[in-house]
């Protein structure tokens, strides 16, 4: 190595194929610098897994090199896996072992002096702030304290490169930005981080990204570059009146506009260059709306660079005959909901109703309770007290007439892998008590809709990731429920089809449909109507997105985003909490 | 270039990682209840059954005796058969009242003293008596004609002494070695150790590093430092203890509860036992490198150790018996060479020239299977 | 209605099994192994055993002895040992089951019509095969004994038991393993199947579809139980079928009641895998509890060794095992014609297990639902 201004790792061409699958990575080449951190940025399937494996050395490139701290990955493995830490997905940790157990292990196994132990120890213990768990085992600690203890082994021997695989996933915010600070400090002492996530906000804070789809690099460098491609190109249009909803399914249909999401009342267009915003604004929402720009995101320009979202029509909803909507009883309505597991409360007096129409979310880190919440509700978790309701009808009691009423799309889109497109859609087309022409007529139906007849024959298991969202989504939805229940729809897939399927559910809501999502996707609470926010069981606030961003907006910070509203929420809550009890 | 950060790794080093693991390894096995489950209360049932629910002695068979006239010759003889340790006998008078027991079941066998057997047996008119046995189960059947056979044998001979009347010309004396009480008992719980241990060695052992697979946990650690051959001898000292250990607790459980006699060596028990760790380790080693995955790895145990274990080693059933091509396979089997020698151990005493062939075959296959999974043990995901 | 929504679950169950490469595997390899191991070589028979002869006689009927047991087809080689240690080392080395020992004045007792003797030394830690082999050789005596001279003055004197082996004449062991195996496959393919179904679901995450769709718990519990009793039902024809047309097992009694009896098995088979797995959180652990009680089951049932071998505080046990009591109706269905009555005892039991354990499964089953 010539001297500190070469890069820690230099990928060089890099191609990886599994099988006859198609290349998890193609011809991929970037650098990783020292001091900064990296971000390997993409959706589930992009190949980030892959390349960090292959930055370790404990997975070869089929053609092409990695120079990992100026050793061959293929000559050298063993002198680069000294010299780096890694925290894999699941944080590899011993879940039998106690945090102090799982630290001596890789002490032990990155040769950590014995003399050098306490201070280090103590050092990584006070930073992650584990210093009272030491005697607890690994498997009995919250994600966030695991994501801590996890990167806490990857640094006892101070290695100059840290690689993260999704660090972040799944673990509240505070935990999160806990991390990023540590991490960042780390950077100020020349050590190089590579962070990989599919989050696209935290791409925005790395120093560096190198963006993935589908094992193809489609950028490498600074996010701001990224970003910078959209930049004039990005608008917010408000103060309209009439359903937002429509609205922003004729923007997306109209010539010019690349992209366009919710953001709480208002839509957010990215536009084709030297395009009339004001034009189109008044052509979709009439005389009062007003359009100004806003600061491009990560996001904006990723979806660009994929070539622009999807259209604004869904072919599903039209198909779908409007519900009546002149009765106000609400469609889903959760009374007190409370379960205990033994002395663990993992849901405390949960209420909210739903009326017909809308589309309300469960928002909340893993293991708040948003899951739990949301099974009490469609008649999986028996509540330990209070009561859940659907279309009027407990569904713990009740009987098949109130169950065929709601869809439901499990969380990583739970399909029977092993049965093929059709026979995924004729089953549970009978489960749900579809027979005989009506079958035929709604399997065929789907199959339009989604184009599934070139796949039909495939097993489920095969199917790339956005088929199969739009699978379970059709087999969620083939008997025309009343009540969608979605759990955590969108995990891991990438922009395009997310916003696919929220044309779908934005276009079926406004036929009628009412909707319950649960999400840990900040961003993916823009499109519903209400949030109530769960942290540790609680709900800890309720209300439409753009109150409870006005609710946390401060002087400095103006215009919050859906985290940071979050974070300052469950910190005023945890203050509300410690107050009670200094009260007490 | 020269990173500061590598050095040649030291001998202490090395140690260093190899105690952790060893460390880390005997902590799961502690707190992980499966491993406790597959280690101890599995060999312990097997144990149990083996030494209570299965048994090839046919004793106390339950036959049904027609003494269709009673004299003090047919008296005599069935007195005969009543006293038999062999036979639970149920008296009748007429062969029919039996036959529909022996078609359900309810009987294993009839005999009948015919009405013509005093005047036969006096006149020496080739007495004859009949046994019918239940032909379903042939080896019930075989012992009941043999043990029938046995019981008339004896009497008539009695008799013969008593009368002064010709012997039988040809006497057999027979002697079963080393198990005069032929308990099958005896031979079927030292068998039983060895498909303790394979459950240990081979079915624990493959489980538990496809766990450490599926949880992420191996990726994790081969990013340090450790090399492939510390992973590898990381994972088998503590199994390999573990097998010692279960071996151990069954021995005391056969001596103390079954009541089999112990006439060997502790030194030749623990050197078999040992040996035969190699192969059955160096097995699970092998099948959790090619399946990374619990479930098929608890399949390919169960068919390659454990069932050849049970069925191909001789433990139940002769080898010799078996078809030419089956006999060649179980050539691999490492239990056909421990369970004749533990069978010896218990039962016989230490017979090294026997036990030493067998240690030298048992660690031949092992090694072949270490070389084999070394080679397959690469630092490498995929 | 109902029926639209069963269907369609045993139709999906049935297609999971069968498009699962694993599940091919296990309804395919399991079954045909079990024939080959069982029916060719876990045998308790003993052939091609060696025996080792240390005579010190000189004479013509020490010869002839040796021709006999030369002939017998039990018996592979015949060593010969010139002194007593060779004998005890060959037994001490198991290179020979038994060892017949002939004094030097045999064939002369024989001429003179003297008692004569032999002494066999028999393998004690091969008791069971030891056992068969002396039965044979007391056997190959007992014809010389008859033939010498003595022998044949005292035929008419010597009492002789005349054997009849109902149902089986020719003792074939096949007769007697085959339809046993028919009950077996049943029992390992039946839990197995089932043992994963729910368990798959769970690893998989379609468990919760089921539960929110609109099939209630009887109708989740039926749709698991009908596909493989199913295969079950297909395994045990395929069995039978090889059992009259490849092993020549005859069927004397009546198929319907076979079935009938097979029906009532299965379900008691099923109603179990469904219980382990209701408790198991993955595909592995269904396996092991699979195997767990598999073990027992065929030990403890009289598919190997006879029920009343067994201590007698054990027997009662093996009352609640299924496999005892279709052991008992297809043996009886095969080889014995057993009579209606007979096999309806057996049924009965199998019915209340079946009702046992299918409470239990449904029980447990919609305790894992809170």
């Amino acid at each position: 190595m010539a001297g500190p201004a070469s890069p820690f790792v230099q990928i060089t061409g890099v191609t990886k194929t599994f099988g006859a699958a198609a290349p998890a990575l193609d011809h991929v080449s970037g650098t990783i610098e020292g001091g900064h951190i990296t971000g390997l940025v993409g959706p589930d399937g992009a190949g980030k897994t892959t390349l960090i494996r292959m930055m370790t050395g404990l997975m070869m490139p089929d053609s092409g090199t990695i120079d990992v701290l100026g050793f061959d990955t293929r000559r050298d493995p063993a002198r680069i896996q000294t010299a780096i830490g890694y925290m894999p997905q699941r944080f590899g940790l011993y879940e039998d072992l106690s945090v102090q157990e799982n630290l001596n292990l890789y002490a032990d196994l990155r040769g950590l002096p014995r003399a050098e132990r306490p201070a280090t120890f103590d050092e990584l213990l006070t930073f992650t702030d584990l210093k009272r768990f030491t005697g607890r085992l690994a498997g009995k600690l919250s994600g966030g304290m695991k994501q801590k203890l996890g990167l806490a082994c990857a640094l006892l021997k101070k290695p100059r490169l840290l690689l993260l695989d999704e660090p972040g996933v799944g673990v509240d915010p505070i935990s999160r930005r806990d991390l990023w600070k540590m991490v960042k400090d780390l950077t100020t002492e020349g050590i190089g981080v590579v962070w990989s996530t599919a989050y696209l906000d935290e791409a925005e804070a790395c120093d560096r990204v190198l963006l993935l789809n589908q094992g193809k690099l489609l950028f490498t460098g600074p996010p701001s570059e990224v970003t910078g491609r959209v930049d004039g190109r990005v608008f917010k249009l408000s103060g309209m009146t009439g359903r937002r909803r429509p609205i922003l399914a004729k923007a997306l249909d109209q010539d010019g506009v690349v992209d366009g999401v919710m953001q709480g009342a208002s839509i957010r267009l990215v536009v084709e260059p030297k395009v009339d915003v004001a034009a189109i604004a008044a052509a979709v929402a009439g005389a009062d709306v007003t359009s100004a720009p806003a600061q491009p995101r990560f996001e904006d320009a990723f979806v660009d660079m994929l070539g622009g979202g999807p259209g604004g029509r869904s072919k599903l909803a039209e198909a779908t005959t409007a519900l009546p909507t002149d009765d106000h009883k609400p469609v889903i309505e959760a009374r007190g909901l409370t379960k205990k597991f033994g002395d663990f409360t993992a849901a405390q007096d949960i209420t909210f109703q739903i009326p017909r129409g809308q589309i309300f979310g469960l928002l909340g880190p893993n293991g708040a309770g948003k899951s739990t919440t949301f099974k009490m509700l469609c008649g999986l978790l028996k509540p330990t007290g209070g009561e859940g309701r659907v279309a009027g009808f407990d569904l713990r009691r009740d009987t098949a007439q109130a169950r065929n009423r709601l869809g439901y799309m499990a969380q990583k889109f739970s399909l029977y892998g092993d049965l093929s497109v059709a026979q995924n859609l004729e089953f549970f087309a009978g489960v749900y008590g579809l027979s005989g022409a009506r079958k035929r007529e709604r399997i065929k139906l789907m199959t339009e809709i989604f184009d599934f007849a070139p796949h039909a024959a495939l097993s489920a298991k095969d199917l790339p990731l956005g088929l199969k969202q739009r699978l379970a989504l059709a087999c969620a939805v083939m008997h025309e429920p009343e009540a969608l229940f979605l759990d955590e729809p969108t995990s891991g897939v990438d922009p395009i089809t997310r916003r696919e399927f929220w044309t779908h559910i934005n276009a079926l809501v406004e036929k009628g449909v009412t909707v319950l999502v649960t999400t840990h996707f900040m961003d993916e609470a823009e499109y519903c109507d209400r949030i109530s926010l769960i942290y540790r069981g609680r709900s800890i606030a309720l209300g439409s997105p753009d109150e409870l961003k006005a609710s946390v907006a401060t002087t400095e910070n103006p215009n919050p985003t859906m985290e940071d509203a979050f974070i300052a929420l469950v910190q005023a809550s945890e203050a509300d909490e410690d107050a009670g009890k200094a009260a007490a | 270039m020269s990173d500061p950060a590598f050095t040649r790794p030291e001998h202490r080093d090395r140690i260093r990682r190899f105690a952790a693991l060893v460390r880390k390894e005997t902590y799961q096995v502690i707190r992980d209840p499966s491993s406790i489950l597959i280690a101890i209360v599995l060999p312990l049932l097997l144990l149990f059954l083996f030494g209570y629910g299965v048994s090839l002695d046919a004793t106390r068979t339950r036959i049904g005796l027609v003494v269709e006239s009673a004299t003090s010759v047919t008296q005599d003889l069935a007195a005969s058969f009543q006293a038999s340790r062999y036979f639970e006998v149920v008296n009748g008078r007429d062969r029919r009242e039996f036959e529909e027991d022996l078609l359900v079941g309810r009987v294993r066998g009839i005999l009948v003293i015919p009405a013509t057997f005093a005047a036969d047996f006096a006149a020496a008119r080739a007495p004859k008596i009949q046994v019918i046995v239940d032909g379903s189960d042939p080896n019930t059947a075989s012992f009941v004609q043999n043990y029938a056979q046995g019981v008339v044998a004896t009497w008539a001979a009695l008799r013969a002494a008593e009368t002064s009347a010709r012997a039988p010309t040809i006497a057999v004396e027979q002697r079963f070695w080393f198990n005069p009480e032929l308990t099958s008992r005896n031979f079927l719980v030292p068998g039983s150790i060895a498909i303790v241990m394979t459950l240990v060695g081979t079915l624990l052992t493959s489980l538990v590093v496809a766990r450490e697979w599926e949880r992420g946990t191996m990726e994790a650690i081969m990013a340090t430092p450790v090399t492939a051959g510390e992973l590898l001898a990381g994972k088998i000292l503590p199994y390999f203890i573990l097998g010692l250990a279960s071996m151990s607790l069954c021995v005391l459980l056969a001596v103390v509860l079954f009541g089999v006699p112990f006439r060997g060596s502790i030194l030749a028990l623990y050197a078999l036992s040992a040996a035969f760790l190699v192969p059955a380790l160096g097995q699970g080693l092998l099948i959790s490198a090619a399946t990374k995955n619990q479930f098929l790895a608890s399949q390919l145990a169960l068919i390659s150790a454990f069932l050849p274990a049970f069925l191909l080693s001789g433990f139940l059933f002769e080898i010799n018996s078996m078809p030419t091509v089956i006999q060649w396979v179980t050539v691999i089997v490492p239990a056909r060479y421990l369970i004749p020698s533990l069978q010896t151990v218990f039962l016989a005493g230490d017979v090294w020239p026997m036990f030493g062939e067998a240690i030298a075959v048992m660690l031949l296959i092992g090694a072949i299977f270490f070389i084999v999974a070394w080679r397959n043990t690469r630092k490498r995901i995929a | 209605m109902w029926w639209t929504r069963l269907k369609a679950l045993i139709v999906k169950e049935l297609l999971a099994v069968l498009r699962d490469p694993r599940g091919r595997v296990i309804l395919i390899v399991p079954p045909i192994l079990q024939l080959l191991v069982f029916s060719y070589a876990a045998t308790l028979e003993v052939k091609n055993v060696d025996i080792m002869v240390l005579n010190r006689d000189s004479g013509a009927w020490s010869n002839e002895l040796i021709h006999r047991i030369d002939g017998a087809p039990t018996f592979r080689h015949i060593l010969r040992a010139q002194h007593p240690e060779a004998v005890r080392d060959a037994i001490d080395m198991q290179q020979v089951i038994a060892a017949v020992q002939i004094g030097p004045t045999f064939s002369r007792d024989i001429e003179a019509g003297q008692p004569a003797d032999i002494q066999i030394i028999l393998d004690g830690r091969r008791s069971n095969a030891s056992q068969i082999v002396a039965g044979y050789l007391n056997q190959i005596v007992m014809g010389l004994s008859a033939d010498t001279p003595g022998g044949r003055r005292m035929a008419p004197a010597v009492v002789s038991v005349v054997a009849r082996n109902w149902f089986n004449p020719n003792l074939i062991f096949q007769w007697f393993m085959v339809p046993n195996l028919v009950a077996s496959i049943a029992l390992l393919i039946g839990l197995i199947v089932t043992a994963l179904s729910i368990a798959r679901e769970r690893e998989l995450g379609t468990f919760d579809q089921l539960i929110v769709s609109p099939l209630r718990t009887h109708e989740i519990l039926l749709g698991k139980l009908i596909p493989p009793m199913m295969i079950g039902l297909f395994h045990i024809t395929i069995y039978i079928l090889a059992a009259v047309y490849i092993f020549h097992v005859p069927l004397r009694g009546s198929l319907l009641l076979l079935y009938g009896g097979a029906v009532f098995y299965l379900a008691a088979v099923v109603g179990l895998g469904l219980f382990i797995s209701a408790m198991s959180m993955t595909q592995q652990q269904a396996i092991l509890g699979a195997f767990l009680f598999m073990v027992p089951a065929m030990l403890l049932s009289g598919f190997a060794t006879p029920i009343e071998n067994m201590p007698s505080w054990l027997q009662p046990v093996t009352l609640v095992n299924p496999l005892r009591y279709f052991l008992i109706i297809v043996k009886g269905v095969f080889l014995r014609d057993l009579p209606l009555s007979e096999v309806m005892a057996n049924t009965l039991p199998l019915a209340l297990i079946a009702l046992c354990t299918l409470s239990a499964a449904a029980w447990l089953f919609r305790r894992r639902l809170e």
